[in-house]
């Protein structure tokens, strides 16, 4: 029955031409305006490690004075050096790492490059385990290299590709800043996307081309990037080991909810014994956001992009009432027909669904002409200036949703024509009137 | 007009004029809202910034390694710039307008406050005012002797109380005293005072983090820079020998340190474009979807009105055999979709209006002005006029012998 019916939607459509072009376009610049923008949307506000982004945990702690003191502001957004080092070597946690961005310039061997900066993280040893970043070559540097302000390298696939050629450059020397460094491991292709560990950044920055260990990278004083936030007797360049600022940030792995509530609680002593060493003069304000936490704390989807998801929704809206409207009128210009079909013996129930599948291919067309116009759309997403933009590609459950989203949104709108028509009385219709 | 006998009609046909009412209410509500989206967007793109954009160059210029020299090195790199042809002006200074990453201070009006007042940017470096073209509008500029060394006050609490002057914008006094000159009065940095000495027109921050309304809350200290802890030489030259002047500084500052790594070498007309990027993509996005509502309402009501004329080609054949002129049928055609349209907008503007609330709440823009929903209105009378004309033609051109035939 179903080909059958498919047969007659196929004859129904090519009979009036211009009026099934028109729904079919209708949908398809709905579906193709709402994909593009909720594939933006869902790559934008996607779990940046799924399956471990629950066990990760930002450490928030407030360490400044009794000045503009607000007992319902929240903590600062990162870490001084200081408590940062406490947390770190205090090792309560599975994992952890204090990190902050960079830019160091790099001067190639070769006299082919110029010297060009290279955006950096100054890390400690667990960042590499903890965010999963895959490495290609060599490994990552210990906690004794830590410790050591070891003169060590870890690079990104891309300045690997831009120095050496792809090949394997462990144990080679790059100079940055005057210094050598040895490379002792190069990273696969890696994106965090969003960047969440560190937002001063960006966002959606891409990952860095150089990792140096913390300590080293301070010890040489090499370019910092990022915000610093400080209070009382404010930033002394020399000395940000000491200075009362924030300006560093501390991650940490928390493997069960258990350890995370024993965590915070731990924080909150810490806080405690801080304040009663005279260093901390606020009561404990502590917080303990989880990835996603964190990523919602910050607001990180750009509005403008919500803004658009919900303008093609509304467009979409539109589109829908007007096919609803179109195939009314074509629906009820078929009385004639559908009468002489009642009156041979199809039951309402058969009717009704010869029409909806006529409105199923009309929303199959559509979803197929909307699939194309949203890959248009994000290829004009991806020339647009946003940091953003290079990420919008459509991915498998997108390119499902697309269709699902098509035909479902067709066949509701068919609903109504096809209930209409099928209330036709044949005795009617079968008079020549 | 034969509102009445249109009406009856189309209350034989409710669904489908429910739908294109509807239809027109959507469209309507939604591109009110983007239309008054776009204005937002082109508005913040004029933003005043109180330089002389057209006449400013920005050339980053980073020492690698050891800065011991920094300061005999920025004095050497300020000279050769200011020797290139056509240079009018040369400064070092700690940030530059639309650059978004600045440097920003609290500041009260009573040093025993616990809360700050507000947060402002702090501009540095000599020869700052001139070079950017900020216009003084009180006191005066810095004198020569008031300069301190930025890389010895960071260092030194004690110096850092002998910043005793700073001059600031028009919209920061205004904030700070409104109604008063600011010209005299103190404001404290931390528990220091400063005397403002000096009012520009404007001088926008160089990111504004904290909304548009913070834009010109900026301040300007006597405070020399070096090449250790600022990086951002600004050129001023007239706008033709723009290009010229930009690539010469290169090549100076290539020259007088080839130990160093050269970033952003731009004009402020460039800078001040991808500051504002994304407003432009935005409003180019939402125009966009503006266009494709109104074409795809007009093709909706075309089809519809095509499928009406359709149906009723009988009815109208006996209108004509009873005596009504295609000039008739015309009007009757379009009162009916003035009819629709009127009851689309009206139901349209109330949607408009509650979309509105809805982005006040979540995207902390203002209240729809008024003038919105009558151009709204006409704009739509217009499109559905415009699409309903092609079907009206084709129902006054049904010729009266319709009536007799039976279909």
């Amino acid at each position: 029955m179903f080909g059958y019916y498919l047969d007659l939607a196929m004859r129904s459509l090519r009979r009036n031409k211009a009026l099934t072009a028109l729904m079919v376009l209708a949908i398809a610049l709905g579906i193709g305006a709402c994909m593009t923008t909720l594939t933006v949307l869902h790559v934008l506000s996607g779990d940046p490690l799924p399956g471990k982004s629950a066990q990760l945990y930002y450490p928030q702690l407030d360490p400044q004075d009794m000045d503009g003191y607000q007992p319902q502001d929240d903590p600062p957004v990162q870490v001084t050096w200081t408590d940062g080092m406490n947390l770190l070597h205090a090792g309560r946690a599975d994992r952890q790492a204090l990190m902050t961005g960079g830019a160091v310039p790099v001067q190639p061997a070769q006299s082919a490059i110029d010297p060009f900066f290279e955006d950096a993280r100054y890390t400690t040893a667990d960042f590499f385990p903890m965010f999963e970043v895959p490495i290609r070559y060599g490994r990552a540097w210990t906690a004794a290299d830590d410790e050591a302000h070891a003169r060590v390298a870890v690079i990104s696939r891309k300045l690997n590709d831009k120095l050496f050629q792809g090949r394997d450059s462990t144990g080679q020397t790059l100079r940055m800043n005057d210094v050598a460094f040895r490379i002792v491991g190069v990273l696969d292709t890696w994106r965090m996307t969003p960047h969440f560990y560190d937002l001063n950044s960006g966002s959606y920055a891409e990952d860095e081309g150089v990792y140096l260990p913390l300590t080293t990278a301070y010890e040489l004083k090499l370019g910092r990037n990022g915000s610093t936030d400080c209070w009382g007797k404010g930033s002394d360049p020399d000395h940000m080991d000491t200075a009362p600022c924030v300006w560093l940030q501390f991650w940490v792995q928390l493997d069960t909810p258990a350890k995370a509530a024993a965590y915070k609680q731990y924080l909150v002593h810490y806080s405690q014994e801080q304040k009663a060493l005279g260093r901390f003069q606020r009561p404990p304000n502590v917080r303990l956001p989880d990835v996603m936490g964190w990523l919602d704390y910050n607001k990180v989807v750009p509005g403008d992009v919500r803004l658009q998801a919900w303008l093609a929704l509304g467009f979409l809206l539109v589109c829908l009432v007007n096919t609803v409207g179109l195939m009314l009128a074509k629906f009820l210009r078929r009385s004639p027909e559908l009468g002489v079909r009642r009156a041979l013996g199809a039951s309402r129930r058969e009717v009704f669904m010869q029409l909806l599948v006529e409105s199923g291919v009309i929303g199959l067309t559509g979803g197929v002409a909307g699939l194309l116009l949203s890959l248009v759309g994000l290829w004009l997403v991806r020339k647009q200036p946003s940091d953003y933009a290079a990420l919008a590609h459509l991915d498998l459950s997108m390119l499902l949703a697309t269709f699902l989203l098509a035909v479902g949104a067709s066949l509701l709108a068919g609903l109504l024509p096809a209930w209409r028509a099928c209330q036709v009385t044949p005795a009617l219709q079968l008079k020549s009137n | 007009m034969d509102i009445l006998p249109i009406l009856s009609t189309l209350r034989r046909h409710k669904i489908t004029a429910l739908l294109l009412v509807l239809e027109i209410a959507l469209t309507c509500a939604i591109v009110c809202n983007a239309v008054f989206l776009i204005n937002q967007r082109l508005e913040r793109m004029q933003m005043y910034s109180g330089v002389a954009e057209h006449e400013l160059i920005q050339v980053q210029a980073f020492g690698i390694g050891d800065t011991a020299d920094a300061k005999a090195h920025a004095q050497e790199d300020l000279t050769a710039l200011r020797q290139i042809p056509g240079v009018t002006s040369v400064a070092l200074v700690n940030q530059v307008p639309f650059t978004n990453s600045s440097w920003n201070t609290s500041v009260k009006l009573d040093p025993k406050q616990k809360q700050a007042t507000l947060n402002a940017t702090q501009y540095f470096g000599e020869n700052l005012l001139k070079t950017f073209g900020a216009q003084l509008v009180a006191g005066r500029d810095f004198e020569p002797g008031e300069y301190l060394e930025m890389r010895q006050v960071a260092r030194d609490e004690k110096l850092a109380k002998k910043i005793t002057t700073v001059i600031i914008t028009r919209g920061l006094g205004e904030k700070l005293w409104p109604g008063q000159s600011a010209l005299g009065k103190t404001i404290y940095l931390g528990g220091d005072p400063v005397r403002v000495v000096g009012v520009v027109a404007g001088l926008i921050r160089p990111a504004l983090f904290g909304g548009d309304d913070t834009a010109q809350w900026s301040m300007v200290f006597p405070l020399r820079m070096d090449s250790d802890n600022a990086s951002r030489y600004v050129i001023r030259t007239a706008p033709q020998e723009r290009d010229r002047v930009l690539a010469a500084a290169v090549a100076t500052l290539r020259k007088t340190d080839p130990h160093r790594i050269i970033l952003e070498k731009k004009t402020l007309d460039d800078i001040r474009a991808e500051f504002f990027q994304d407003d432009r993509a935005m409003a180019g996005l939402l125009a966009g979807v503006c266009i494709a509502l109104l074409v795809v309402t007009a093709l909706g009501i075309v089809g519809l009105g095509s499928f009406w004329v359709a149906q009723r080609r009988r009815t109208i054949g006996v209108r004509r055999a009873l005596g009504a002129t295609r000039r008739n049928i015309l009007t009757y055609f379009q009162t009916e979709n003035f009819l629709l349209a009127t009851i689309g907008i009206a139901l349209g503007m109330v949607l408009a209006y509650g979309i509105n609330l809805f982005l006040m709440l979540h995207y902390e823009l203002p209240r729809l002005p008024a003038y919105y929903f009558p151009v709204g209105a006409i704009a739509l009378w217009l499109i559905g006029q415009m699409a309903v004309l092609g079907p009206a033609i084709r129902a006054a051109a049904v010729p009266p012998v319709v009536a007799t035939r039976s279909v």
